[in-house]
Protein backbone atom coordinates (compact mmCIF):
# COMPACT_ATOMS: atom_id res chain seq x y z
CA UNK A 1 0.00 0.00 0.00
CA UNK A 2 1.41 3.35 -0.97
CA UNK A 3 2.11 5.80 1.82
CA UNK A 4 1.40 8.66 -0.53
CA UNK A 5 -1.59 10.73 0.45
CA UNK A 6 -3.98 11.49 -2.35
CA UNK A 7 -5.18 14.99 -2.82
CA UNK A 8 -8.88 15.21 -2.48
CA UNK A 9 -11.08 18.21 -2.88
CA UNK A 10 -13.95 17.43 -0.54
CA UNK A 11 -13.58 19.09 2.84
CA UNK A 12 -15.71 19.29 5.96
CA UNK A 13 -16.58 22.67 7.42
CA UNK A 14 -16.30 21.80 11.09
CA UNK A 15 -18.37 24.80 12.16
CA UNK A 16 -21.32 23.88 9.98
CA UNK A 17 -21.14 20.11 10.43
CA UNK A 18 -23.34 19.04 13.32
CA UNK A 19 -22.43 15.38 13.15
CA UNK A 20 -25.45 13.68 11.65
CA UNK A 21 -24.80 10.45 9.78
CA UNK A 22 -26.15 11.24 6.32
CA UNK A 23 -22.79 11.52 4.58
CA UNK A 24 -21.33 8.52 6.40
CA UNK A 25 -24.24 6.34 5.33
CA UNK A 26 -24.12 7.25 1.64
CA UNK A 27 -20.36 7.08 1.15
CA UNK A 28 -19.78 4.29 -1.40
CA UNK A 29 -16.29 3.54 -0.08
CA UNK A 30 -17.09 3.74 3.66
CA UNK A 31 -14.58 6.58 3.94
CA UNK A 32 -16.39 8.69 6.56
CA UNK A 33 -16.38 8.40 10.35
CA UNK A 34 -17.81 10.71 12.99
CA UNK A 35 -15.26 11.90 15.54
CA UNK A 36 -15.67 14.67 18.10
CA UNK A 37 -19.09 15.50 16.73
CA UNK A 38 -18.05 16.10 13.12
CA UNK A 39 -17.57 14.05 9.98
CA UNK A 40 -14.03 13.16 9.06
CA UNK A 41 -13.07 11.84 5.66
CA UNK A 42 -10.34 9.24 5.26
CA UNK A 43 -8.19 10.74 2.54
CA UNK A 44 -6.93 7.54 1.02
CA UNK A 45 -10.36 5.94 0.96
CA UNK A 46 -12.24 8.87 -0.56
CA UNK A 47 -12.74 8.82 -4.33
CA UNK A 48 -14.15 12.37 -4.46
CA UNK A 49 -17.47 11.25 -5.90
CA UNK A 50 -19.39 13.95 -4.02
CA UNK A 51 -22.18 11.70 -2.68
CA UNK A 52 -21.55 13.08 0.82
CA UNK A 53 -21.91 16.64 -0.41
CA UNK A 54 -25.20 15.81 -2.09
CA UNK A 55 -26.47 14.18 1.13
CA UNK A 56 -25.38 16.85 3.63
CA UNK A 57 -28.42 18.65 5.10
CA UNK A 58 -26.45 21.72 6.19
CA UNK A 59 -23.94 22.20 3.33
CA UNK A 60 -21.05 21.41 5.63
CA UNK A 61 -19.19 19.52 2.94
CA UNK A 62 -17.61 21.75 0.37
CA UNK A 63 -15.25 21.63 -2.55
CA UNK A 64 -12.06 23.52 -2.00
CA UNK A 65 -11.42 25.99 -4.79
CA UNK A 66 -8.82 28.55 -5.74
CA UNK A 67 -9.44 32.20 -4.98
CA UNK A 68 -10.99 33.79 -8.08
CA UNK A 69 -8.67 36.78 -7.76
CA UNK A 70 -5.81 34.40 -8.50
CA UNK A 71 -6.64 34.67 -12.20
CA UNK A 72 -5.40 38.26 -12.18
CA UNK A 73 -1.88 37.06 -11.37
CA UNK A 74 -1.67 36.29 -15.08
CA UNK A 75 -1.75 38.53 -18.12
CA UNK A 76 -3.56 35.91 -20.20
CA UNK A 77 -6.39 34.29 -18.30
CA UNK A 78 -7.85 31.19 -19.93
CA UNK A 79 -11.11 29.65 -18.71
CA UNK A 80 -11.50 25.99 -19.67
CA UNK A 81 -15.25 25.64 -19.78
CA UNK A 82 -17.05 22.26 -19.86
CA UNK A 83 -20.13 22.00 -22.08
CA UNK A 84 -22.36 21.32 -19.07
CA UNK A 85 -21.79 24.91 -17.98
CA UNK A 86 -23.46 26.21 -21.14
CA UNK A 87 -26.13 23.51 -20.83
CA UNK A 88 -27.40 25.10 -17.65
CA UNK A 89 -28.70 28.11 -19.57
CA UNK A 90 -31.86 28.10 -21.66
CA UNK A 91 -31.51 28.13 -25.41
CA UNK A 92 -32.50 31.80 -25.71
CA UNK A 93 -29.13 32.63 -24.17
CA UNK A 94 -26.51 32.22 -26.84
CA UNK A 95 -23.08 30.78 -26.22
CA UNK A 96 -21.41 34.00 -27.32
CA UNK A 97 -23.35 35.91 -24.65
CA UNK A 98 -22.12 33.61 -21.92
CA UNK A 99 -18.57 33.86 -23.23
CA UNK A 100 -18.78 37.66 -23.34
CA UNK A 101 -19.96 37.76 -19.75
CA UNK A 102 -17.11 35.49 -18.68
CA UNK A 103 -14.68 37.79 -20.44
CA UNK A 104 -16.29 40.70 -18.64
CA UNK A 105 -15.52 38.93 -15.37
CA UNK A 106 -11.83 38.90 -16.22
CA UNK A 107 -10.97 36.06 -18.56
CA UNK A 108 -9.10 36.89 -21.75
CA UNK A 109 -9.88 33.54 -23.39
CA UNK A 110 -12.83 31.20 -22.89
CA UNK A 111 -12.30 27.81 -24.49
CA UNK A 112 -14.24 24.55 -24.43
CA UNK A 113 -12.94 21.74 -22.21
CA UNK A 114 -14.07 19.25 -24.85
CA UNK A 115 -12.21 20.95 -27.73
CA UNK A 116 -9.87 17.99 -28.16
CA UNK A 117 -12.56 15.30 -28.03
CA UNK A 118 -12.31 14.36 -31.70
CA UNK A 119 -8.58 13.72 -31.38
CA UNK A 120 -9.01 11.85 -28.10
CA UNK A 121 -11.71 9.71 -29.64
CA UNK A 122 -9.29 8.73 -32.43
CA UNK A 123 -6.62 7.78 -29.89
CA UNK A 124 -9.16 5.75 -27.91
CA UNK A 125 -10.28 3.89 -31.02
CA UNK A 126 -6.65 3.04 -31.81
CA UNK A 127 -6.18 1.87 -28.23
CA UNK A 128 -9.14 -0.47 -28.61
CA UNK A 129 -7.10 -2.51 -31.08
CA UNK A 130 -4.44 -3.14 -28.42
CA UNK A 131 -4.21 -6.24 -26.29
CA UNK A 132 -5.47 -4.63 -23.07
CA UNK A 133 -7.84 -6.66 -20.86
CA UNK A 134 -11.47 -6.39 -21.92
CA UNK A 135 -13.78 -4.70 -21.31
CA UNK A 136 -11.63 -1.61 -21.62
CA UNK A 137 -12.71 1.09 -19.21
CA UNK A 138 -12.58 4.79 -20.00
CA UNK A 139 -10.42 6.99 -17.77
CA UNK A 140 -12.78 9.93 -18.32
CA UNK A 141 -14.23 10.12 -14.81
CA UNK A 142 -11.53 10.49 -12.14
CA UNK A 143 -13.81 9.15 -9.40
CA UNK A 144 -14.21 5.94 -11.36
CA UNK A 145 -10.45 5.60 -11.83
CA UNK A 146 -9.97 6.05 -8.09
CA UNK A 147 -12.84 3.71 -7.28
CA UNK A 148 -11.16 1.00 -9.36
CA UNK A 149 -7.84 1.65 -7.62
CA UNK A 150 -9.25 1.33 -4.12
CA UNK A 151 -12.07 -1.20 -4.54
CA UNK A 152 -11.39 -3.12 -7.74
CA UNK A 153 -7.58 -3.29 -7.89
CA UNK A 154 -7.78 -6.35 -10.15
CA UNK A 155 -9.32 -4.20 -12.87
CA UNK A 156 -6.67 -1.46 -13.11
CA UNK A 157 -5.32 -3.06 -16.28
CA UNK A 158 -8.70 -2.62 -17.93
CA UNK A 159 -8.40 1.16 -17.69
CA UNK A 160 -7.61 2.78 -21.00
CA UNK A 161 -4.76 5.13 -20.09
CA UNK A 162 -5.93 8.09 -22.13
CA UNK A 163 -6.31 11.50 -20.57
CA UNK A 164 -9.78 12.99 -20.36
CA UNK A 165 -10.38 15.98 -22.66
CA UNK A 166 -9.86 18.61 -19.95
CA UNK A 167 -6.18 17.73 -19.56
CA UNK A 168 -5.54 17.64 -23.30
CA UNK A 169 -7.50 20.83 -23.96
CA UNK A 170 -5.60 22.72 -21.27
CA UNK A 171 -2.31 21.58 -22.76
CA UNK A 172 -3.44 22.40 -26.32
CA UNK A 173 -4.59 25.96 -25.58
CA UNK A 174 -1.55 26.71 -23.48
CA UNK A 175 0.55 25.58 -26.42
CA UNK A 176 -1.44 27.71 -28.90
CA UNK A 177 -0.90 30.84 -26.83
CA UNK A 178 2.80 30.15 -26.54
CA UNK A 179 2.95 29.72 -30.31
CA UNK A 180 1.43 33.17 -30.62
CA UNK A 181 4.52 34.36 -28.76
CA UNK A 182 2.99 34.75 -25.32
CA UNK A 183 5.30 34.07 -22.44
CA UNK A 184 4.58 30.84 -20.53
CA UNK A 185 4.66 32.64 -17.17
CA UNK A 186 1.97 35.05 -18.29
CA UNK A 187 -0.54 32.35 -19.19
CA UNK A 188 -2.90 31.21 -16.46
CA UNK A 189 -5.18 28.28 -17.31
CA UNK A 190 -8.22 27.86 -15.06
CA UNK A 191 -10.57 24.95 -15.10
CA UNK A 192 -14.23 25.49 -14.32
CA UNK A 193 -15.06 22.24 -12.60
CA UNK A 194 -18.44 20.50 -12.41
CA UNK A 195 -17.36 18.20 -9.58
CA UNK A 196 -14.83 17.44 -6.87
CA UNK A 197 -13.08 14.59 -8.59
CA UNK A 198 -11.96 16.62 -11.59
CA UNK A 199 -10.13 18.95 -9.21
CA UNK A 200 -8.15 16.12 -7.77
CA UNK A 201 -6.90 15.06 -11.21
CA UNK A 202 -5.88 18.60 -11.96
CA UNK A 203 -4.05 18.94 -8.65
CA UNK A 204 -2.60 15.44 -8.50
CA UNK A 205 -3.23 13.60 -11.74
CA UNK A 206 -3.48 9.83 -11.30
CA UNK A 207 -0.45 8.14 -12.82
CA UNK A 208 0.97 11.46 -13.95
CA UNK A 209 2.87 14.26 -12.30
CA UNK A 210 2.40 17.46 -14.25
CA UNK A 211 -0.73 19.47 -14.70
CA UNK A 212 -1.43 22.08 -17.32
CA UNK A 213 -3.94 23.83 -15.11
CA UNK A 214 -2.99 26.70 -12.80
CA UNK A 215 -6.17 26.83 -10.81
CA UNK A 216 -9.69 25.54 -10.39
CA UNK A 217 -12.92 27.48 -10.14
CA UNK A 218 -16.08 25.82 -8.94
CA UNK A 219 -18.83 25.82 -11.53
CA UNK A 220 -21.54 26.96 -9.11
CA UNK A 221 -19.49 30.02 -8.21
CA UNK A 222 -19.15 31.07 -11.84
CA UNK A 223 -22.76 30.16 -12.65
CA UNK A 224 -23.95 32.58 -9.99
CA UNK A 225 -21.73 35.32 -11.37
CA UNK A 226 -22.91 34.81 -14.95
CA UNK A 227 -26.54 34.46 -13.92
CA UNK A 228 -26.31 37.66 -11.94
CA UNK A 229 -25.06 39.56 -14.98
CA UNK A 230 -27.80 38.06 -17.17
CA UNK A 231 -30.47 39.09 -14.68
CA UNK A 232 -29.24 42.61 -14.04
CA UNK A 233 -28.02 43.77 -17.45
CA UNK A 234 -29.96 46.59 -19.01
CA UNK A 235 -30.20 45.34 -22.58
CA UNK A 236 -30.22 41.97 -24.27
CA UNK A 237 -26.78 40.87 -25.30
CA UNK A 238 -27.45 41.25 -29.00
CA UNK A 239 -24.04 42.71 -29.68
CA UNK A 240 -22.20 39.45 -29.76
CA UNK A 241 -21.84 37.54 -32.99
CA UNK A 242 -22.01 33.78 -33.18
CA UNK A 243 -19.24 33.13 -35.68
CA UNK A 244 -18.37 29.48 -35.79
CA UNK A 245 -19.99 26.91 -33.52
CA UNK A 246 -18.17 26.72 -30.26
CA UNK A 247 -17.87 22.97 -30.16
CA UNK A 248 -18.62 19.89 -32.28
CA UNK A 249 -21.83 17.98 -31.54
CA UNK A 250 -19.68 15.08 -30.37
CA UNK A 251 -17.74 17.40 -28.06
CA UNK A 252 -20.91 18.88 -26.60
CA UNK A 253 -22.32 15.43 -25.79
CA UNK A 254 -19.05 13.82 -24.69
CA UNK A 255 -19.48 14.40 -20.96
CA UNK A 256 -23.10 13.18 -20.97
CA UNK A 257 -24.08 9.54 -20.51
CA UNK A 258 -23.35 7.70 -23.75
CA UNK A 259 -21.10 10.50 -24.96
CA UNK A 260 -18.12 8.21 -25.27
CA UNK A 261 -19.82 4.82 -25.67
CA UNK A 262 -21.69 5.96 -28.80
CA UNK A 263 -18.39 6.61 -30.55
CA UNK A 264 -16.40 3.52 -29.67
CA UNK A 265 -16.08 0.21 -31.50
CA UNK A 266 -17.81 -3.08 -30.76
CA UNK A 267 -20.15 -3.69 -27.87
CA UNK A 268 -20.07 -0.61 -25.67
CA UNK A 269 -22.00 0.14 -22.51
CA UNK A 270 -22.51 3.42 -20.70
CA UNK A 271 -23.27 3.25 -16.97
CA UNK A 272 -23.79 6.24 -14.74
CA UNK A 273 -24.22 6.74 -10.96
CA UNK A 274 -21.60 5.29 -8.66
CA UNK A 275 -23.70 2.53 -7.05
CA UNK A 276 -24.73 1.30 -10.50
CA UNK A 277 -21.08 1.32 -11.49
CA UNK A 278 -20.05 -0.62 -8.36
CA UNK A 279 -22.58 -3.37 -8.90
CA UNK A 280 -21.55 -3.64 -12.54
CA UNK A 281 -17.83 -3.77 -11.73
CA UNK A 282 -18.53 -6.59 -9.25
CA UNK A 283 -19.85 -8.58 -12.19
CA UNK A 284 -16.94 -7.63 -14.44
CA UNK A 285 -14.58 -8.83 -11.73
CA UNK A 286 -16.35 -12.19 -11.53
CA UNK A 287 -16.04 -12.60 -15.30
CA UNK A 288 -19.83 -12.58 -15.48
CA UNK A 289 -19.70 -9.88 -18.16
CA UNK A 290 -18.28 -11.32 -21.32
CA UNK A 291 -17.93 -10.03 -24.87
CA UNK A 292 -18.16 -6.38 -23.87
CA UNK A 293 -15.50 -4.23 -25.53
CA UNK A 294 -15.80 -0.85 -23.88
CA UNK A 295 -17.27 0.59 -20.70
CA UNK A 296 -18.03 4.24 -20.16
CA UNK A 297 -18.47 4.60 -16.40
CA UNK A 298 -19.43 7.83 -14.69
CA UNK A 299 -19.84 8.49 -10.98
CA UNK A 300 -22.77 10.88 -11.27
CA UNK A 301 -26.32 10.20 -12.36
CA UNK A 302 -26.62 11.79 -15.84
CA UNK A 303 -22.81 11.96 -15.86
CA UNK A 304 -21.32 15.47 -15.69
CA UNK A 305 -24.75 17.10 -15.98
CA UNK A 306 -25.31 15.62 -12.51
CA UNK A 307 -22.02 17.01 -11.17
CA UNK A 308 -22.25 18.14 -7.59
CA UNK A 309 -21.27 21.72 -8.54
CA UNK A 310 -24.00 22.20 -11.13
CA UNK A 311 -26.87 24.44 -10.18
CA UNK A 312 -29.48 23.66 -12.82
CA UNK A 313 -31.53 20.45 -12.80
CA UNK A 314 -29.51 17.71 -14.48
CA UNK A 315 -32.26 16.48 -16.79
CA UNK A 316 -32.84 19.97 -18.17
CA UNK A 317 -29.10 20.40 -18.64
CA UNK A 318 -28.91 17.16 -20.64
CA UNK A 319 -31.86 18.17 -22.81
CA UNK A 320 -30.39 21.58 -23.56
CA UNK A 321 -26.96 20.24 -24.47
CA UNK A 322 -28.51 17.66 -26.78
CA UNK A 323 -30.63 20.36 -28.42
CA UNK A 324 -27.59 22.55 -28.95
CA UNK A 325 -25.67 19.61 -30.39
CA UNK A 326 -28.55 18.80 -32.78
CA UNK A 327 -28.79 22.39 -33.93
CA UNK A 328 -25.08 22.52 -34.69
CA UNK A 329 -25.24 19.17 -36.45
CA UNK A 330 -28.07 20.34 -38.71
CA UNK A 331 -26.45 23.69 -39.41
CA UNK A 332 -23.43 21.83 -40.79
CA UNK A 333 -21.31 24.79 -39.77
CA UNK A 334 -18.91 23.16 -37.35
CA UNK A 335 -15.41 22.64 -38.68
CA UNK A 336 -12.68 20.81 -36.86
CA UNK A 337 -9.87 23.33 -36.75
CA UNK A 338 -7.07 21.50 -34.96
CA UNK A 339 -4.08 21.30 -37.32
CA UNK A 340 -2.48 17.94 -37.99
CA UNK A 341 0.68 19.03 -36.15
CA UNK A 342 -1.37 19.81 -33.06
CA UNK A 343 -3.33 16.61 -33.45
CA UNK A 344 -0.10 14.66 -33.30
CA UNK A 345 0.99 16.60 -30.23
CA UNK A 346 -2.31 15.97 -28.45
CA UNK A 347 -2.09 12.28 -29.29
CA UNK A 348 1.53 11.99 -28.20
CA UNK A 349 0.87 13.67 -24.85
CA UNK A 350 -2.54 12.14 -24.37
CA UNK A 351 -1.52 9.19 -22.24
CA UNK A 352 -1.65 8.97 -18.48
CA UNK A 353 1.07 7.04 -16.70
CA UNK A 354 0.46 3.67 -15.15
CA UNK A 355 -2.58 3.51 -12.91
CA UNK A 356 -1.50 1.57 -9.83
CA UNK A 357 -3.83 -0.44 -7.62
CA UNK A 358 -4.03 0.88 -4.05
CA UNK A 359 -6.58 -1.28 -2.32
CA UNK A 360 -8.12 0.15 0.81
CA UNK A 361 -9.80 -3.11 1.69
CA UNK A 362 -6.67 -4.91 2.86
CA UNK A 363 -6.67 -5.58 6.62
CA UNK A 364 -2.93 -6.11 6.69
CA UNK A 365 -0.11 -6.41 4.17
CA UNK A 366 0.89 -9.70 5.77
CA UNK A 367 -1.66 -12.33 4.91
CA UNK A 368 -1.17 -14.25 8.13
CA UNK A 369 -1.90 -11.15 10.20
CA UNK A 370 -4.78 -10.18 7.93
CA UNK A 371 -6.26 -13.63 8.46
CA UNK A 372 -6.03 -13.25 12.24
CA UNK A 373 -7.60 -9.80 12.05
CA UNK A 374 -10.43 -11.13 9.97
CA UNK A 375 -11.05 -13.91 12.44
CA UNK A 376 -11.28 -11.25 15.15
CA UNK A 377 -13.70 -9.23 13.04
CA UNK A 378 -15.89 -12.29 12.59
CA UNK A 379 -15.82 -13.05 16.32
CA UNK A 380 -16.78 -9.48 17.18
CA UNK A 381 -19.63 -9.62 14.70
CA UNK A 382 -21.14 -12.32 16.96
CA UNK A 383 -21.59 -9.62 19.61
CA UNK A 384 -22.31 -6.47 17.62
CA UNK A 385 -26.07 -6.10 17.11
CA UNK A 386 -26.07 -5.84 13.29
CA UNK A 387 -28.38 -2.83 13.41
CA UNK A 388 -25.96 -0.67 11.40
CA UNK A 389 -27.27 2.40 13.22
CA UNK A 390 -24.07 4.42 12.94
CA UNK A 391 -24.23 5.53 16.57
CA UNK A 392 -20.64 4.35 17.08
CA UNK A 393 -19.47 6.82 14.45
CA UNK A 394 -18.82 4.13 11.83
CA UNK A 395 -21.25 3.42 8.98
CA UNK A 396 -22.12 -0.12 10.04
CA UNK A 397 -21.24 -2.85 12.52
CA UNK A 398 -18.72 -4.49 10.22
CA UNK A 399 -16.91 -1.20 9.68
CA UNK A 400 -16.70 -0.73 13.44
CA UNK A 401 -15.25 -4.22 13.84
CA UNK A 402 -12.64 -3.47 11.17
CA UNK A 403 -11.83 -0.13 12.78
CA UNK A 404 -11.28 -2.01 16.03
CA UNK A 405 -8.76 -4.41 14.51
CA UNK A 406 -7.07 -1.39 12.95
CA UNK A 407 -6.92 0.06 16.48
CA UNK A 408 -9.07 3.03 15.52
CA UNK A 409 -12.07 2.25 17.72
CA UNK A 410 -13.20 0.09 20.63
CA UNK A 411 -16.02 -2.36 21.15
CA UNK A 412 -17.43 0.01 23.77
CA UNK A 413 -18.11 2.56 21.00
CA UNK A 414 -21.22 0.49 20.27
CA UNK A 415 -24.10 2.03 22.22
CA UNK A 416 -25.86 -1.33 22.53
CA UNK A 417 -22.79 -3.12 23.83
CA UNK A 418 -22.44 -0.27 26.33
CA UNK A 419 -25.87 -1.16 27.73
CA UNK A 420 -24.84 -4.80 27.97
CA UNK A 421 -21.56 -3.86 29.67
CA UNK A 422 -23.38 -1.62 32.12
CA UNK A 423 -25.79 -4.42 32.88
CA UNK A 424 -22.94 -6.75 33.76
CA UNK A 425 -21.23 -3.89 35.66
CA UNK A 426 -18.25 -3.91 33.30
CA UNK A 427 -18.79 -0.30 32.34
CA UNK A 428 -19.63 2.70 34.47
CA UNK A 429 -22.61 4.70 33.04
CA UNK A 430 -20.61 7.94 33.42
CA UNK A 431 -17.89 6.41 31.30
CA UNK A 432 -20.46 5.48 28.64
CA UNK A 433 -21.47 9.11 28.35
CA UNK A 434 -17.85 10.12 27.93
CA UNK A 435 -17.43 7.58 25.14
CA UNK A 436 -20.52 8.91 23.38
CA UNK A 437 -19.29 12.48 23.75
CA UNK A 438 -15.99 11.51 22.23
CA UNK A 439 -17.78 10.40 19.08
CA UNK A 440 -20.60 12.91 18.99
CA UNK A 441 -19.06 15.93 20.68
CA UNK A 442 -19.35 17.35 24.16
CA UNK A 443 -22.82 18.22 25.47
CA UNK A 444 -24.26 16.63 22.37
CA UNK A 445 -27.06 14.98 24.33
CA UNK A 446 -28.06 18.19 26.12
CA UNK A 447 -31.32 19.85 25.21
CA UNK A 448 -30.87 22.03 22.11
CA UNK A 449 -33.92 23.52 20.42
CA UNK A 450 -31.89 25.16 17.68
CA UNK A 451 -31.00 21.93 15.96
CA UNK A 452 -32.51 21.04 12.59
CA UNK A 453 -36.18 20.15 12.94
CA UNK A 454 -36.39 21.34 16.57
CA UNK A 455 -38.78 24.01 17.80
CA UNK A 456 -36.45 27.00 17.47
CA UNK A 457 -34.63 25.81 14.38
CA UNK A 458 -32.91 28.67 12.64
CA UNK A 459 -32.21 27.50 9.16
CA UNK A 460 -30.15 29.52 6.79
CA UNK B 1 -10.91 -19.74 8.51
CA UNK B 2 -14.13 -21.31 7.32
CA UNK B 3 -17.15 -19.96 5.51
CA UNK B 4 -20.28 -21.68 4.31
CA UNK B 5 -22.95 -20.58 1.89
CA UNK B 6 -26.25 -22.12 0.81
CA UNK B 7 -27.08 -22.29 -2.88
CA UNK B 8 -30.68 -22.47 -4.05
CA UNK B 9 -31.39 -24.57 -7.14
CA UNK B 10 -33.06 -22.70 -9.99
CA UNK B 11 -32.51 -19.21 -8.61
CA UNK B 12 -30.10 -17.59 -11.04
CA UNK B 13 -30.48 -14.15 -9.52
CA UNK B 14 -28.55 -15.39 -6.51
CA UNK B 15 -25.89 -17.36 -8.38
CA UNK B 16 -22.60 -15.66 -7.61
CA UNK B 17 -23.34 -14.64 -4.03
CA UNK B 18 -20.75 -17.01 -2.59
CA UNK B 19 -18.23 -15.92 -5.22
CA UNK B 20 -18.77 -12.24 -4.39
CA UNK B 21 -18.46 -12.90 -0.68
CA UNK B 22 -15.26 -14.93 -1.07
CA UNK B 23 -13.89 -12.22 -3.33
CA UNK B 24 -14.45 -9.64 -0.61
CA UNK B 25 -12.65 -11.82 1.93
CA UNK B 26 -9.65 -12.45 -0.32
CA UNK B 27 -9.32 -8.75 -1.10
CA UNK B 28 -9.12 -8.02 2.61
CA UNK B 29 -6.43 -10.66 2.99
CA UNK B 30 -4.21 -8.95 0.43
CA UNK B 31 -4.29 -11.85 -2.01
CA UNK B 32 -2.94 -11.11 -5.50
CA UNK B 33 -5.84 -9.88 -7.69
CA UNK B 34 -4.90 -12.41 -10.39
CA UNK B 35 -5.33 -15.28 -7.95
CA UNK B 36 -8.56 -13.78 -6.62
CA UNK B 37 -9.90 -13.70 -10.14
CA UNK B 38 -9.11 -17.38 -10.74
CA UNK B 39 -10.76 -18.40 -7.48
CA UNK B 40 -13.83 -16.27 -8.07
CA UNK B 41 -14.32 -17.41 -11.67
CA UNK B 42 -14.08 -21.07 -10.63
CA UNK B 43 -16.46 -20.63 -7.72
CA UNK B 44 -18.96 -18.65 -9.78
CA UNK B 45 -19.02 -21.44 -12.35
CA UNK B 46 -19.56 -23.94 -9.56
CA UNK B 47 -22.45 -21.96 -8.13
CA UNK B 48 -24.08 -21.64 -11.53
CA UNK B 49 -23.76 -25.40 -12.01
CA UNK B 50 -25.59 -26.04 -8.75
CA UNK B 51 -28.30 -23.48 -9.58
CA UNK B 52 -28.72 -24.88 -13.09
CA UNK B 53 -28.67 -28.60 -12.34
CA UNK B 54 -29.27 -29.34 -8.68
CA UNK B 55 -32.10 -28.87 -6.17
CA UNK B 56 -29.93 -27.29 -3.57
CA UNK B 57 -26.33 -27.09 -2.57
CA UNK B 58 -23.75 -25.84 -0.18
CA UNK B 59 -20.40 -24.12 -0.62
CA UNK B 60 -17.81 -24.72 2.09
CA UNK B 61 -14.73 -22.56 1.98
CA UNK B 62 -11.59 -23.01 4.03
CA UNK B 63 -8.82 -20.45 3.83
CA UNK B 64 -5.35 -20.43 5.33
CA UNK B 65 -2.26 -18.48 4.35
CA UNK B 66 -1.17 -21.13 1.88
CA UNK B 67 -4.30 -22.06 0.00
CA UNK B 68 -8.04 -21.82 -0.43
CA UNK B 69 -10.12 -24.95 -0.48
CA UNK B 70 -13.64 -24.82 -1.85
CA UNK B 71 -16.06 -27.70 -1.57
CA UNK B 72 -19.28 -27.46 -3.54
CA UNK B 73 -21.79 -30.14 -2.56
CA UNK B 74 -25.19 -30.52 -4.11
CA UNK B 75 -28.29 -32.62 -3.92
CA UNK B 76 -29.18 -33.22 -7.51
CA UNK B 77 -29.23 -35.62 -10.44
CA UNK B 78 -25.49 -36.27 -10.31
CA UNK B 79 -23.17 -36.63 -13.28
CA UNK B 80 -23.31 -40.02 -15.04
CA UNK B 81 -20.09 -39.55 -17.00
CA UNK B 82 -17.65 -37.13 -15.40
CA UNK B 83 -15.09 -37.38 -18.23
CA UNK B 84 -17.76 -36.35 -20.72
CA UNK B 85 -18.88 -33.45 -18.50
CA UNK B 86 -15.31 -32.22 -18.39
CA UNK B 87 -15.26 -31.79 -22.16
CA UNK B 88 -15.51 -28.26 -23.48
CA UNK B 89 -18.90 -27.66 -25.07
CA UNK B 90 -20.66 -30.64 -23.54
CA UNK B 91 -23.86 -29.54 -21.85
CA UNK B 92 -27.08 -31.03 -20.58
CA UNK B 93 -28.62 -27.65 -19.80
CA UNK B 94 -32.24 -27.11 -20.77
CA UNK B 95 -33.27 -24.64 -23.45
CA UNK B 96 -34.50 -22.26 -20.75
CA UNK B 97 -31.14 -22.22 -19.03
CA UNK B 98 -29.34 -21.66 -22.34
CA UNK B 99 -31.70 -18.82 -23.09
CA UNK B 100 -30.42 -17.09 -19.97
CA UNK B 101 -26.89 -17.22 -21.27
CA UNK B 102 -25.77 -20.24 -19.27
CA UNK B 103 -25.23 -23.83 -20.39
CA UNK B 104 -22.52 -23.35 -22.99
CA UNK B 105 -20.74 -26.48 -21.77
CA UNK B 106 -17.89 -24.49 -20.29
CA UNK B 107 -18.67 -24.93 -16.60
CA UNK B 108 -16.45 -27.77 -15.41
CA UNK B 109 -13.63 -27.14 -17.91
CA UNK B 110 -13.57 -23.49 -16.86
CA UNK B 111 -13.44 -24.49 -13.20
CA UNK B 112 -10.57 -26.85 -13.93
CA UNK B 113 -8.68 -24.13 -15.77
CA UNK B 114 -9.09 -21.72 -12.87
CA UNK B 115 -8.09 -24.00 -9.99
CA UNK B 116 -4.82 -25.69 -9.11
CA UNK B 117 -6.55 -28.97 -8.39
CA UNK B 118 -10.08 -30.17 -8.95
CA UNK B 119 -11.70 -33.34 -7.68
CA UNK B 120 -15.16 -34.41 -8.69
CA UNK B 121 -17.21 -37.22 -7.27
CA UNK B 122 -20.79 -37.87 -8.13
CA UNK B 123 -23.58 -40.32 -7.49
CA UNK B 124 -26.35 -40.45 -10.06
CA UNK B 125 -29.66 -39.59 -8.45
CA UNK B 126 -28.01 -38.25 -5.28
CA UNK B 127 -25.63 -35.39 -5.99
CA UNK B 128 -22.20 -34.13 -6.85
CA UNK B 129 -19.21 -32.91 -4.87
CA UNK B 130 -16.62 -30.70 -6.51
CA UNK B 131 -13.53 -29.81 -4.55
CA UNK B 132 -11.24 -27.03 -5.73
CA UNK B 133 -7.90 -26.05 -4.27
CA UNK B 134 -5.83 -23.04 -5.26
CA UNK B 135 -2.58 -21.72 -3.80
CA UNK B 136 -2.96 -18.21 -2.44
CA UNK B 137 0.62 -17.06 -2.55
CA UNK B 138 2.52 -17.15 -5.78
Amino acid sequence: MSEQQFYHALKVDEDLCYGCTHCMNVCPTDAIRIRDGVASIRKNWCVDCGECMKACPVDAIYVEQDDFEKIFNFKYRVAILPSVFIGQFSKVIRECEIIEILKGLGFTHVVPAEATVDVINETMLEEQDGDRDKPMISAFCPSIVRLIQVRFPGLVNNIMPIKPPIDSSAMYYRHLLQEEGKCADEIGVFYVTPCASKIATVKSPVGDDVSNVDGVINMDFLYNKVYHVLKTRSQMGDKCRETVPYLSPKGLNWSLTGGEANHMKGRCLAIDEIHNVISFLEKVENDEIINVDFLELRACDQSCAGGVLLTENRFLTVERIKDRADRIKHSGKYVQNISSVHKDMIKARGYVGKVEPRSMMVLDEDMGIALKKMERVRRMMCYLPGIDCGACGAPNCESLAKDIVRKEANLSNCVFLQRMMEKSKKLDPQHSIRIIEKTWGKDRLDKNCKKKGAKDESSM
Amino acid sequence: MEFSYEVEGGNFSKAGNAASSVKKVLKQLNVDPKIIKRVVVALYEGEVNVVAHAYKGKVLVDIDTARINIRIEDEGPGIPDIDLAMQVGYSTASAMVREMGFGAGMGLPNMKRNADTIEISSKVGAGTIVELTTKLSS
